[in-house]
């Protein structure tokens, strides 16, 4: 292909995101006066198909890259980042990075870990899927197509589709500073989804299923997600307000994880010391019922929140967050770790736009001893939630307030659907309060629960 | 305005030598397939941000991105291929993927919606490039604001404040032979304080912004009344008790309550939802969904406002949308897919988060037009119930019609009057209900300080909405209080 402007001379070339190039990027930031820095590239390469109502509806194929940098200026920090990874835009972003990390204040918390601390080699997690890179396109539509028939036709109440979704995403992240660790990584995420939609007696609902894992081969097939939707979908047509009252609550694993993952954010480090959290000071004190551990878990293979080092460099490991109510362990990273006067604990995130935050990596709610059949036949009157919606979560103090949907019920069994509801309480009391925890853990997102009970909380409605 | 397609134009040539005729031969390669349509989406993204906490400025960050997408439509499909590296050769080999989705089409031909030739308006008040507050002076406003909201009242034990400032220049180049662009601004200036006292610890939040400069805040002192508000919101959580549970009558203050209306309806009214048959409001124009007292708009060309835009990301003028007229609903929000299907003019509201996005029916300004109630006789038109003044975020399930939205300041209405602050309650109801429990519609009709960002199908734009003071007779409000 001949490009016949001239204003190709001026267009710089493209860069390959290589350590190297994140080594010169360091080296040219210290000639311009920076004490330290660290660099983290990622690469992506995405795509998805929707399908609706048996036809192809969007396509979407995207490559992109991005660089980011961070400087400190002894204990002044700043980060800059770019997608146009050309040599003139790196110049400009190592000089646009000193001139703001010149400009903010001497923290001397701020900085990278201590050399000690870094990962000494990169673990293979087996995070990435190599052979399902040359799944053909067609067999992509064909899984999205046949996902949503399924739906459709498991039974006539089901008469429309918001569509269904298979997507996949492969990455690559690179990690780099100045304080010697250089290490990258690979990823892929497969997803395959639907949303159907169901009428009856002039009332419409939809619910939706969707199967998320880094391997391709591990993904639910399209049948068994087109009829967990379907089913989702069925069961809360002719839904109905139930009036105000105090209930035990069941959480199904699909909203108990919301509960673990207010949880994980109120152990960050990061709302810790800024005093944003409602879990402050309460190291080794019982903050919920002793059927309760919660762990997070950075090496598990395959799991979509593994990686081999976080965001600083730091090795991921496995640690107890809660044992048995006991609060054991915060999440950190470098920088909320001194504060508080704490070593990281491998918990830093990083995108390539921002400073490290504080992250979980696989955060999950261990599974107990009873069946979720046996935790609904525990409850007389009472609300199974299926849905929760909106906002309403105080991290400072812990009240919670949500929208609901969900199954009333009734003598220890799935009575009637219902919805228009919210549900409310305090976090500090509904951790307390957890009663029974299920045997049906599927640690299939970052954060995961399984069937959870709390023994009394705030259902308004009529 | 025409103005701006100039430097849109040059910029994209100038930076990335993407002239007219490689325009015209992309566009052309992306048509092959028998397609309806196609368009070239540029952007380059500039952004840089600033934060304070424990009284420091501790982080400053600023990023650059740019990038461009391909779409291609042919009857209800869209093909779309992005990139961030914008070269001829990744432009050709995106339409070429774009385009692919025409293959397989049938025999249907939607008819032209009409070209944007040019837009009518000029919304962004800037002045010359290079007079905004330079980092400096960036920095010493956060620290003013932190030294304001630590001096008004020593139970305030932090402050984080930070701001943003963003410029998107656009380019839209469309088969239909057009090209047209925009260069955007928009800022946002966010504090929040913690207030302790006795072991009880609660936050407040305000702030404000829109697609004008920096200067604009400060030259009017904003800045002062976004963080008294934080403040003072934090030092009355303090007093706050129980949200009462179950269903009462609720007045609506003015302003950022509209978000009520956002997901009530707006969403509801969106053309994608409806041209489908899943939305609560599918079929329903010409229908009474609201109480007569109600008249709903979505405005794109208010001047400054953080929702509006010149063009909407498609290259479509903005413009001024009735939903519901006294109480009859009226239109729906357009893209230019979902407008050509339904066989409706475009209504300039195909958004999109950034060139990795397909763009979809959104929403810019969101409101409710002013009734003649005096505000304090709809609170005294209450016996028992709840005057919601402040709200944090909302969420609605469109297909059957339930929203949310969750309040950050409250108090009990009793005998007509204000009396104690309840503690933050989520409020639950039925869209296609909720208007036409409107019984009061006050004069005090105000928008919102610039600071709402709306999510749908993972993509985030940002939107304005508006409320007068308003009265709803009966909505579920989800406290832990169960006095009946």
């Amino acid at each position: 292909m001949t490009i016949d402007s001239s204003y190709r001379e001026k267009i710089m070339e493209r860069l390959d995101l290589t350590q190297d190039l994140a080594q010169e990027i360091l080296v040219r930031a210290k000639k311009k006066g920076a004490s330290h820095g660290d660099v983290v590239m990622v690469e992506s390469e995405s795509f998805f198909v929707t399908v609706r109502l048996g036809e192809v509806e969007k396509i979407s194929q995207a490559q992109e890259k991005g660089l980011g940098l961070r400087l400190f200026f002894g204990h002044s920090s700043a980060t800059g980042s770019t997608s146009d990874v050309s040599r003139e835009s790196i110049d400009r972003l190592v000089q646009d990075t000193c001139t703001l990390a010149r400009a903010t204040v001497q923290d001397e918390h701020s900085g990278l870990p201590r050399p000690e601390e870094l990962a000494r080699q990169v673990a293979d997690l087996d995070l990435v899927d190599r052979e399902a890179r040359s799944l053909p396109v067609e067999e992509k539509i064909r899984l999205a197509k046949q996902a949503e028939s399924r739906a459709l036709d498991f039974d006539p109440r089901i008469t429309n589709s918001e569509g269904a979704e298979f997507s996949n995403e492969f990455n690559r992240v690179i990690y780099a500073s100045s304080s010697g660790f250089s290490g990258e990584y690979e990823g892929s995420v497969f997803g395959l989804s639907v949303v159907p939609v169901a009428q009856h007696d002039g009332a419409m609902q939809r619910d939706y299923w969707s199967s998320t894992r880094r391997k391709f081969s591990r993904l639910d097939s399209p049948d068994q997600v087109g009829e967990k939707a379907a089913r989702r979908v069925l069961r809360r047509l002719g839904a109905r307000k139930v009036a105000t009252r105090d209930v035990p609550v069941v959480f199904e694993p699909e909203t108990a994880r919301s509960l673990v993952g207010h949880l994980a954010q109120a152990v960050s480090g990061d709302s810790l010391y800024k005093g944003a959290s409602f879990l402050i000071g309460k190291l080794d004190r019982i903050i919920a019922s002793d059927a309760v551990t919660i762990i997070d878990d950075g090496t598990i293979p395959a799991a979509l929140g593994s990686k081999p080092f976080d965001g600083e460099g730091l090795a991921t490991r496995k640690k107890g967050i809660v044992q048995r109510g006991v609060l054991k362990s915060y999440l950190l990273d470098t920088y909320s770790g001194r504060k508080l006067g704490l070593p990281s604990t491998g918990n830093a995130s990083r995108s390539v736009g921002q400073p490290p935050s504080v992250a979980p990596t696989n955060f999950y709610l261990a599974p107990g001893p009873h069946s979720p059949e046996a935790i609904i036949a525990s409850v007389e009157q009472g609300f199974y939630v299926t849905e929760l919606i909106g906002f309403g979560v105080n991290s400072v103090t812990g009240d919670y307030s949500r929208g609901a949907a969900g199954m009333w019920i009734e003598g220890g069994k799935l009575a009637y659907p219902v919805e228009e509801i919210t549900i409310a309480g305090n976090l500090k009391e509904m951790f307390q309060n957890i009663e029974m925890v299920g045997n049906d853990l599927d640690i299939k997102y970052r954060v995961a629960a399984p069937t959870v009970k709390i023994s009394r909380m705030t259902v308004a409605g009529d | 305005m025409a103005q701006d397609v100039i430097p849109a134009r040059l910029f994209f040539d100038q930076r990335f030598g993407v002239n007219s005729r490689d325009l015209d031969k992309v566009l052309a390669r992306a048509l092959e397939q028998r397609a309806d349509y196609a368009d070239l989406y540029f952007e380059y993204t500039v952004q840089e941000a600033v934060g304070l906490e424990e009284g420091l400025v501790k982080n400053a960050s600023s990023s650059t991105s740019n990038g461009v997408g391909v779409r291609v439509l042919a009857e209800t499909k869209t093909g779309y291929a992005y990139t961030d590296d914008i070269t001829i050769e990744n432009l050709e080999v995106a339409a070429r993927t774009a385009r692919c989705i025409a293959q397989d089409r049938g025999g249907f031909a939607p008819a032209p919606v009409g070209t944007a030739k040019g837009s009518p308006h000029d919304l962004y008040p800037l002045r010359r490039e290079g007079s905004d507050l330079s980092l400096d002076e960036k920095i010493g406003l956060l620290q003013e604001m932190d030294r304001i909201a630590r001096n008004s009242d020593g139970r305030i034990k932090n402050v984080f404040a930070s701001l943003a400032a963003q410029k998107k220049i656009v380019l839209v180049a469309s088969s239909e032979g057009w090209v047209i662009g925009d260069v955007q601004p928009l800022v946002r200036l966010n504090v929040t304080c913690i207030a302790e006292e006795g072991g009880n610890r609660q936050m407040g939040s305000y702030g404000g912004g829109g697609r004008f400069e920096f200067r604009v805040l400060t030259d009017n002192r904003d800045y002062e009344r976004y963080t008294r508000e934080a403040v003072r919101q934090a030092l009355l959580n303090l007093e706050a008790g129980d949200a009462p549970a179950g269903e009462m009558d609720v007045v609506l203050g003015p302003g950022w309550p509209g978000i009520l209306l956002h997901e009530a309806i707006g969403h509801g009214l969106e053309g994608d939802f409806n041209r489908k048959g899943i939305s609560a409001f599918s079929n329903r124009i010409g229908q009474k969904v609201a109480s007569e007292r109600c008249t709903v708009v979505d405005d794109g060309t208010l001047p400054g406002r953080r929702g509006s835009l010149n063009l909407d990301d498609e290259g479509t003028p903005t413009r001024r949308t009735v939903l519901i007229e006294k109480g009859i609903l009226k239109g729906y929000l357009q893209d230019r897919l979902n407008a050509t299907l339904m066989g409706v003019p475009l209504t300039g509201n195909g958004r999109r988060e950034s060139y990795a996005h397909i763009p979809m029916p959104r929403m810019t300004n969101t409101f409710m037009l002013a009734g003649d109630a005096a505000p304090d006789d709809i609170v005294r038109s209450v016996r028992k119930g709840l005057y919601a003044v402040a709200f944090g975020g909302g969420q609605v399930d469109i297909t059957n019609g339930k929203f949310v939205f969750s309040t950050s300041e409250a108090y009990l209405i009793e005998d007509g009057k204000v009396t104690r602050p309840v503690r933050g309650a989520t409020l639950i109801g039925s869209g296609p209900d909720v208007l036409k429990r409107v019984s009061m519609v006050g004069s005090d009709l105000k928008l919102d300080e610039g600071v709402g960002t709306c999510g749908k199908d993972g993509q985030s734009v940002p939107v304005g909405v508006g409320l007068p003071t308003i009265r709803i007779d009966g909505i579920t409000v989800g406290g832990t209080q169960t006095s009946q």
